[in-house]
């Protein structure tokens, strides 16, 4: 019987370290890391003779100097007075608040899309393939271009629109105008308004947090009401109907607190050479808005028809076999697992409408691009440090949605052997 | 009729053949039945698609049958549109686009060398043909055979038709087009009968495609050329004794040498010894579609030894490998475009020794080609991902170390799976290059068109240049997508 | 081989009364005649197995009865109820008929015992617990209640098969449809998955099924019926349908999947 015995043990030789797959892995990062950190010093000592060269340091003091220029549609209270910082942020929350819309008028454009192109109707169907194929395959920035010109050179001036018997309407029986210099649209006044108060350094609009916080209780006390209904299905078979229910505490409170605060909307009014009143929108946001939302929302119509039809009909076969209505399949079985298949692409899409804002600088919309890597990158000439400052800020951004995307993976995995 | 109940059995006499269906169930009628007004819901969302087409088309259709294609400045289109067809109507002004098609395919490029960039495009046809039809070899020969014909006729266009017509005066070189409509069918019968030795045409592509663009003395692309050949014969010297990677190493360190210190001191007397070479162009005159081709091929053939590395290097086990790809992916995908052409003429001079200076254009080529690698290297890892791991597993089995395996078995079997997606890639990045006109080149888009805009007689002119760019990136585009459809439909039932 | 332990002699368990009446049914899929003038009666506590050459017919037949497919000309008359589009006959029909597919389709996002209690909960409103009863007694019947938690992903084939068995049984079917269950099973997992076929047999379930698993048949099913293009060709009881068949085509078909 033969025993077992220890392999021997070879001495260590220097080709051991290319060869010897316990040595290999190890020698070859650590030239890779050399390599790696040659390079980057290399990098950096350029960088530092180039300073030198213009005479110039690096640090980011310019950030809290005055900044001396306008921001066209600022969110957040500013004025020319106020430092580089400042305009940074307000460029930050145009570029967010351009991608939050955006997001949601391309998600609600892209899922209308997507279940209308597998609809049976034949025209419906071509038509949504038509949209889908002609906004995909042109560049966004032509969109851009195209819906500003349109509405800068084909919208009536606001004069048009005065007089008995004006050459041109508002739309919406009078709520909402285009002109070419700006959209208005109806804005929100509050009679009995709470007020605002300062904070962070904006003005917090109390009237806006009341109904943010009236929402979210509705919302909650919502999930109740549906918890409650699902808990009664279990015990006796039956569901209540629930809609009715809903709906009221959905909407109610929010309708009572907004009734109390006596809401109500203010028109847009020609006054003089421009009309006035409610909210004007700029163009570059609005053209930003339109063509990204249905750029995007064409790519996220192809998601969305992808994803329902990733689910194998058998699916759909089973259930029905079983005795489900189409109402009930789609809801238990097909979107379930549709949803799987459709939300990570859906939140990649979201980072691009995030990084797209950028072109807004093309049609003069000042988003963190535009403020603080033209305007204030310009005017300052301090180029490197602005230009990291805004990769750093977009790659935070888009950082903190790759989570997103990954925490959401890894939690509905479907479970497999 | 057959009793078919319990306990009896049945046997058929005779097979009964195929009927034609009932009547309701054919035809026009069924087909709008089913299809358009199957449901009241279905009624009404015909209506009203209906109405939207008749809508757009009702506001586009009379613009479009109004056009103008003979006119010197859109004054006198609207003009013309205004005597043909009365008062306060619009009409099209294609009269622009006969003026200016040309430099919104070739930019400021000089129309007498007009035949350089159309012989570029139609050899980057053969280049890429036995990639896009790797087994289809019946559709590779039709498509090189187009090729061959619409080339040999846009070279004979241009240099007989273009040129003279924009210069006021006949080309000199009028034996060119013959010479090189002779050489495209020369090409031809290589790829058909000779493959391998079409395999080096190929591999000289990329040096052949940019001398004819930007010219210069032949000397320096060979010269070029001369580097990559004393790289494999170093390799070729110092693998079997020295092992596969430091042979590799050194090879690469003699060919960079040769290429940044020693090929300089070689090129200069070779050209002033044996004369040959293209008249130069600047990369200032590259403008329109000929910078978004260029752009997007060069970025895209340039990145993909670099993806590869990366995509290898993020599967890896090693921490340090897998550390870097991966950041250097998730950096590179986590900042807009916009961001990186504005390192490319802002702070790349930052980045390189002092006083170093090049092109924009290459610059700009340069970030687009690592933006590129980072998006081609998920596409690639997604295809690495869909081999089968039996194929690693049979590698090793097979004796065969990391690198032979990569360049034998996994990488051509993961590369061809990728394709419909190196495609789409392609198809992002195309349309991303008119970005460029950021940072000052002549895209079509913004560029060319505000030069035809600064020209007093088009001043003004919005609708036809968009359109005509849209059209033309859409006919390019669409084409490419439904050519990575069929693929992907292809390598589907090759893989199941 | 003639009569195994566990056959019944065909015959016994069947009662007069009629589960399913097909009569003069043809089904075309565009201009393609798929199904040509199908006469057919099914009595209740009968097992009928239907064979053929791919594309015959067969599963398109069996679909058919709980309307997954349309026919166009003939009638089909399941339990009393005639199918049309009247969506409220074609709701009782599914809730009596249960159906068992090639590839389980199980839905992959519920565990076992969501699959098993997802139509009892939502068509039959059964309240929870009662339907989680009901579902462990099939489970258990199948011989697997202890996968009761687990996903679909994390079962073998031959147990999928098995949950897709007790899911349908969970709607109390009086009439079970099988489309071709083990051929998509690895032989080792067939004899799970035809064993709780049998066993469902011998209680007198009404069955149809579409498989090639002839010595099922020989030992469990009243009548055979052989299908080609879309039509009946043949049908017999089993062991007159195996050692003499009529037919030329059926003869065909045989020397093919019993050649060896």
């Amino acid at each position: 019987m033969a025993m077992a015995t220890e392999a021997p043990k070879d001495r260590f030789r220097l080709s051991m370290l290319v060869y010897d797959t316990r040595y290999r892995a190890v020698t070859i990062q650590v030239i890779v890391l050399v390599l790696v950190l040659m390079g980057l010093s290399w990098l950096f000592n350029n960088t530092v003779q180039n300073l030198a060269l213009k005479d110039r340091d690096f640090n980011f003091g310019f950030l809290w100097n005055r900044a001396g220029y306008d921001i066209g549609q600022a969110l957040i209270p500013y004025t020319n007075n106020d430092p580089h910082f400042r305009a940074l942020l307000v460029g930050l929350v145009n570029t967010l608040v351009l991608a939050f819309f955006a997001c949601l008028g391309a998600t609600v454009l892209g899922v209308v899309a997507g279940v209308l192109r597998l609809s049976r109707n034949w025209l419906v169907a071509r038509l949504m393939t038509v949209y889908v194929e002609v906004f995909r395959n042109i560049p966004l920035l032509l969109w851009i271009l195209l819906t500003y010109v349109f509405l800068t050179e084909t919208r009536p001036q606001p004069r048009d629109f005065r007089g008995e018997d004006p050459a041109a309407t508002m739309w919406l029986d009078g709520s909402m105008v285009v002109t070419n210099r700006a959209t208005n649209i109806p804005g929100p006044l509050f009679e009995n308004g709470l007020g605002s108060v300062p904070a962070l350094g904006l003005n917090v609009s109390l009237n806006f947090l009341a109904i943010l916080a009236v929402v979210a209780a509705s919302i909650w006390a919502n999930r109740i009401v549906l918890w409650r209904a699902r808990r009664i299905q279990e015990d006796t078979g039956r569901r209540p109907t629930t809609w009715w229910q809903s709906l009221l505490i959905l909407f109610g409170p929010v309708t009572a607190l907004l009734w109390a605060l006596g809401f109500h909307l203010e028109y847009p009014e020609l006054r003089g050479f421009n009309f006035a009143g409610g909210i004007a929108l700029d163009h570059a946001f609005t053209a930003m808005f339109v063509a990204l939302s249905i750029y995007t929302g064409a790519f996220i119509a192809e998601i969305v028809r992808a994803g329902i039809q990733a689910i194998s009909r058998g699916q759909t076969e089973a259930a029905y076999a079983l005795g489900l209505r189409p109402g009930w399949t789609t809801r238990l079985i097909i979107l379930p697992q549709a949803l799987r298949v459709i939300i990570p692409p859906l939140i990649s899409q979201y980072l691009n409408i995030t990084k797209n804002t950028s072109l807004g600088i093309a049609v003069g919309y000042l988003d963190l691009r535009g403020t603080l890597g033209g305007i204030t990158l310009n005017q300052t000439g301090r180029e490197l440090e602005s230009m990291l400052l805004m990769m750093a800020i977009y790659l935070t951004i888009s950082l903190i949605i790759s989570a997103v995307i990954n925490v959401y993976n890894s939690r509905i995995q479907l479970k497999e052997r | 009729m057959a009793d078919t109940s319990r306990d009896a059995a049945y046997v058929r006499q005779g097979m009964i053949g195929q009927r034609t269906p009932p009547v309701a169930d054919r035809g026009a009628i069924r087909w709008l039945r089913e299809n358009l007004f199957s449901s009241p819901l279905n009624a009404i969302l015909t209506i009203l698609g209906a109405l939207a087409v008749w809508y757009m088309l009702s506001g586009l259709v009379p613009w479009l049958l109004r056009s103008v294609w003979d006119a010197d400045s859109l004054a006198e289109c609207r003009a013309i549109v205004q005597q043909r067809y009365g008062e306060g109507v619009t009409g099209a002004c294609w009269a622009m686009v006969r003026a200016r098609w040309h430099q919104y395919i070739f930019g400021f490029y000089p129309p007498a060398l007009y035949w350089r960039p159309v012989l570029a495009f139609a050899l980057m046809f053969f280049a890429i043909a036995p990639l896009l039809f790797a087994d289809n070899r019946r559709a590779r020969l039709i498509l090189l055979s187009a090729v061959t014909v619409l080339g040999g006729g846009a070279l004979f266009g241009v240099v007989y038709g273009v040129a003279p017509r924009l210069l006021g005066a006949p080309v000199e070189s009028g034996w060119l087009p013959w010479a090189l409509s002779a050489a495209l069918i020369g090409l031809l019968g290589l790829a058909a009968f000779r493959p391998r030795a079409f395999l080096g045409f190929v591999a000289l592509y990329p040096v052949i495609a940019y001398w004819l663009l930007w010219g210069g003395s032949v000397w320096g692309p060979v010269c070029v050329l001369l580097g990559f050949v004393l790289l494999a014969l170093v390799y070729r010297l110092l693998s079997p004794h020295l092992g596969a990677a430091a042979g590799a190493g050194a090879a690469v360190v003699a060919a960079v040498v040769w290429w940044l210190a020693l090929q300089g001191y070689v090129s200069g007397p070779l050209q002033a010894a044996l004369p040959a070479a293209l008249e130069s162009v600047n990369s200032d005159r590259f403008g329109g579609f000929l910078l978004s081709i260029t752009i997007g091929v060069t970025a895209i053939a340039g990145s993909l030894p670099l993806s590869i590395l990366l995509a290898l290097g993020r599967q890896s086990d090693m921490l340090i490998v897998k550390t870097l790809s991966v950041g250097f992916i998730e950096f590179i995908r986590g900042v807009p475009l916009i961001t990186l052409l504005f390192t490319a003429s802002l702070l790349l001079q930052y980045f390189l020794p002092p006083r170093t200076n090049f092109d924009i254009i290459l610059r700009v080529i340069i970030l687009v080609t690592l933006f590129a690698a980072a998006y081609l290297a998920e596409v690639i890892r997604g295809g690495l991902a869909a081999l089968p791991r039996g194929q690693y597993e049979a590698a090793d089995s097979l004796g065969l170390d990391y690198w032979r395996a990569q360049r034998l078995i996994i990488m051509p079997q993961a590369l061809k799976i990728s394709i419909p997606g190196i495609v789409s890639t392609f198809i992002g990045l195309f349309k991303d290059t008119t970005l460029v006109s950021l940072v000052g080149l002549l895209d079509p888009l913004r560029g060319v068109t505000s030069v035809v805009r600064a020209d007093i007689a088009w001043k003004g002119i919005y609708w036809e240049p968009y359109i005509l760019v849209g059209t033309l990136f859409f006919v390019i585009c669409f084409g490419m997508s439904r050519y990575s459809m069929a693929l992907e439909r292809r390598l589907q039932t090759d893989h199941r | 081989m003639t009569d195994t332990a566990l056959a019944p002699a065909s015959g016994m368990n069947v009662s007069d009364e009629v589960a399913i009446q097909i009569t003069a049914m043809n089904k075309w899929y565009g201009s393609f005649h798929v199904l040509r003038d199908i006469d057919m009666t099914v009595n209740r506590g009968e097992r009928i197995v239907i064979c053929g050459p791919s594309g015959s017919g067969k599963s398109t037949l069996i679909r058919c009865i709980n309307r997954l497919e349309e026919h166009q000309t003939g009638r089909i008359v399941v339990d009393g109820t005639e199918l049309t589009s009247d969506l409220k006959n074609i709701d009782k029909v599914r809730s009596e008929v249960g159906m068992v597919f090639q590839h389980f389709n199980l839905f992959p996002h519920l565990t076992i015992l969501e699959n098993l209690t997802l139509a009892p909960i939502w068509v039959r409103k059964t309240p929870k617990r009662e339907a989680e009863e009901v579902a462990m007694h099939y489970l258990r019947k199948v011989k697997i209640p202890e996968q009761a938690q687990k996903y679909p992903g994390q079962l073998s084939g031959g147990q999928q098969q098995r949950v897709a068995i007790a899911r349908s049984l969970c709607m109390k079917p009086r009439i079970m449809l099988f489309d071709e269950p083990t051929s998509a099973l690895d032989p080792e997992m067939i004899k799970e998955v035809l064993d709780t076929m049998i066993e469902l047999a011998q209680e007198g379930m009404t069955m149809i099924c579409v498989t090639h698993e002839m010595g099922f048949a020989q030992a469990v099913a009243n009548r055979v019926i052989f299908m080609d293009q879309g039509q009946i060709v043949e049908q017999n009881e089993p062991r007159a349908f195996f050692n003499n068949p009529q037919s030329d085509r059926t003869k065909l078909f045989l020397s093919q999947i019993l050649g060896h």
